[in-house]
């Protein structure tokens, strides 16, 4: 595979890149700062010395990066056919309840930017017939929940998507796979207690990647969680009302 | 354990002190401003423990990035987090290995170089700070400084053991170890007593690169420190497959064991069988390096036989200038103190290196496992008086009772150490609930 990964040098991406990487694809890093790119370019060279590794500034917050970036991949591996997102703000809802701007910032990066991402992704890849976009959602998206209420609506209205887009584009070739992280261990959840199944970033790669091969549709990771929330999805509404998580 | 039970950290131990470790892969970030980076929190005392009223501790285990590789020099510069567990599946398809590990797998650089480890080929190659060409440090004050022997030398050789208290180590650049192959060639004896061991360390140091070996401390007599001697080396191509063995699944001690799981008797019963497991009195052949070097890292969490009262390691050297029976002389002290125990590893020591407040000097080390008791203190105590008397010192990543009194009397490098310390952080600012405990910082 030739992928591109946004939000590949922290967290969940930055597992996952390697994960690719050591698999024999190659590596496309999107971000941010142009040093933390090139510290995790180094870091999947020195890992994966046989395989094409490469990178272009992209920001989640600036819609008019998504082009240029998606055009630098396609252009630095030969043609990608795997797009994978993993970038994402995140806030706990008391943040998200007492800072306006932020709030404003992570529906929008969540949900608005993310999708407009994956429209410029999709049209490259139906434009050579087809591919893999692999999302990744949360498990917070699956309920609306006392303590995820904001990011949760975000995430909700992206697995949505994530959903509609298999649906419809899945018979053209476009493959498209929402992940749905339970607790992961990662940077974005440092300072959070760990519930039980909290899962280390490497798991998820792992799942993701086997997802990626399959085609899965919804991953649910680390695999605990699929039956986590098959039960949460299934409570009735006056015990998530009554019930803290 | 209530919801809302203060968060707590602890160092293999599991002595639980209050304390939040903030990780993340920005370790420039989160070290900003804070008394004291952790690893993978694998020494067991309280070295990588908040001094108390401080919560937090920066945590560097995300920040595992190999920098640059050389596969023409061995020359690797990756973040303070990467672990020597990453860095041996990495490398040693490629040829390469750790140069200097310990017994377990499971740190990062940062606490590799803080602890200045050792491992069973220090009579040959010394520390792991020999192999460190230059670290980064974030210093007390947040400036960013680059040292090694020739830049800011004091400065390195303070941070080379100096236990985390100089600086926040962000980058390592260090040289790996070239292997002819990925698996090891080794020989290991029955030795009926600890003077027998002793001598049969030394004579086997010049033609083993590596050795080690685990010694039965409840037996008295003439069986006094009868144990197991181990030693290796790499096998050459000709000798060995040329791919390394798969990885095994590990198996781990899924929740905290009764406080009497542990007890003399089963201390007993593990050592007689450990020894005489061993029936043919050697054996040979090819092991995998994970097996020889580290054969506890098969099972995860294995600290939680303990149980919730946590554990200690007493692990000290007693110089060769002490002569031949120091170690038996150790041994008869701790079966008598009562301080019986699963894991009793001995090892020769070879001459000190460039770590300022580094651990080993020519002689042989301890270690001693203890299930944590209301002795404890007393016993530790009591070994520390003959350490003193003997001329040795204690490893300070193992150590969670050692006073500061005695700590001072076996530790005549103490001053300097301090001194260079005190001039890249006159605020004090750096510290841990160790050195608070052991070099007189304020909380």
């Amino acid at each position: 595979m030739k992928t591109v990964v946004l939000g590949g040098t922290k967290g969940m991406g930055r597992a996952l890149a390697r994960a690719l990487a050591s698999d024999g694809h190659d590596v496309w890093l999107l971000g941010r700062s142009a040093e933390e790119l090139a510290r995790s370019v180094e870091d999947l060279k020195a890992r994966a010395p046989s395989v094409k590794v490469g990178s272009s500034p992209c920001d989640l917050e600036s819609p008019d990066s998504f082009g240029p970036a998606l055009d630098a991949a396609d252009a630095g591996l030969g043609g990608f056919d795997t797009v994978v997102v993993t970038a994402a703000l995140f806030g706990t809802q008391d943040q998200l309840e007492q800072d306006a701007a932020l709030l404003q910032r992570v529906l929008t990066v969540d949900f608005a930017h993310t999708v407009l991402f994956c429209e410029a992704a999709r049209t490259r890849l139906l434009s050579r017939g087809g591919g893999t976009l692999v999302v990744f959602s949360s498990v917070a998206g699956d309920r609306g929940r006392k303590p995820g209420v904001l990011y949760g609506a975000a995430k909700a209205g992206l697995s949505a998507y994530c959903e509609g887009l298999d649906h419809r584009y899945r018979a053209a070739g476009l493959v498209t796979v929402c992940v749905k992280p339970g607790f992961v261990k990662t940077g974005m959840t440092a300072g959070l207690k760990p519930p039980p199944f909290a899962g280390e970033p490497e798991q998820v790669a792992r799942d993701v990647l086997r997802a990626v091969k399959r085609g899965t549709p919804v991953v649910y990771t680390p695999a605990a969680w699929a039956w986590v929330m098959a039960i949460v999805r299934r409570l009735p509404r006056f015990v998530m009302r009554r019930v803290g998580f | 354990m209530s919801r809302n039970a203060p968060p707590t950290l602890s160092g293999w131990g599991l002595l639980d002190r209050p304390g939040v470790e903030h990780r993340s892969e920005d370790l420039a970030a989160v070290t900003r401003g804070a008394v004291l980076t952790r690893g993978l929190g694998r020494s067991y005392g309280d070295s990588s423990l908040p001094p108390p009223g401080t919560l937090d501790v920066a945590g560097s285990s995300r920040a595992d990035r190999v920098l640059a590789f050389d596969p023409a020099t061995g020359v690797l510069r990756a973040e303070a987090g990467f672990s020597l567990n990453a860095l041996n599946q990495l490398f040693l398809p490629r040829g390469f290995f750790s140069p200097v590990t310990p017994g377990t797998s499971f740190v990062t650089l940062g606490g590799a170089v803080a602890a200045d480890v050792h491992g069973k080929n220090h009579h040959r190659d010394g520390c792991f700070g020999e192999h460190v060409r230059s670290l980064t440090l974030r210093v007390a004050d947040g400036r960013r400084v680059e040292c090694s022997r020739t830049v800011e030398p004091e400065l390195f050789r303070a941070t080379l053991g100096g236990m985390g208290l100089t600086g926040h180590v962000l980058e390592v650049e260090f040289q790996l170890a070239r292997v002819p192959s990925p698996w090891i060639v080794f020989e290991s004896e029955r030795v009926p007593n600890v003077d027998a061991y002793v001598d049969a360390l030394k004579e086997a140091a010049p033609r083993w690169p590596m050795t080690v070996g685990w010694i039965d401390c409840v037996s008295r007599g003439k069986n006094l420190g009868r144990g197991i001697l181990i030693k290796g080396r790499w096998a050459e191509a000709t000798e060995a497959p040329p791919r390394p063995p798969p990885a095994k699944g590990k198996l781990a001690i899924p929740f905290l064991f009764p406080d009497w799981v542990i007890n003399p008797l089963s201390i007993r019963a593990f050592n007689f069988l450990y020894y005489w497991k061993h029936w043919q009195r050697q054996r040979a052949g090819i092991m995998t390096p994970d097996a020889f070097f580290y054969p506890l890292d098969a099972l995860l969490h294995w600290n939680r036989i303990y149980g919730r009262r946590g554990f200690t390691q007493y692990q000290c050297v007693l110089p060769d200038a002490a002569g031949r029976g120091a170690a038996r002389r150790f041994m008869e002290k701790l079966t008598a103190l009562g301080g019986a125990s699963f894991l009793c590893v001995i090892k020769d020591c070879g001459p000190e290196g460039t770590g300022m407040l580094s651990f080993p000097m020519p002689g042989i080390s301890i270690a001693v496992d203890m299930a944590v008791t209301d002795k404890t203190q007393s016993i530790v105590d009591a070994l520390n008086a003959f350490v003193i008397s003997e001329g040795g010192r204690i490893y300070l990543a193992k150590d969670a009772f050692t006073r500061p009194g005695d700590f001072r009397r076996m530790e005549p490098r103490l001053d300097a150490f301090l001194s260079v310390r005190r001039k890249w952080d006159p605020a004090g600012r750096i510290r841990s609930a160790q050195s608070v405990r052991l070099l007189g910082d304020s909380p």
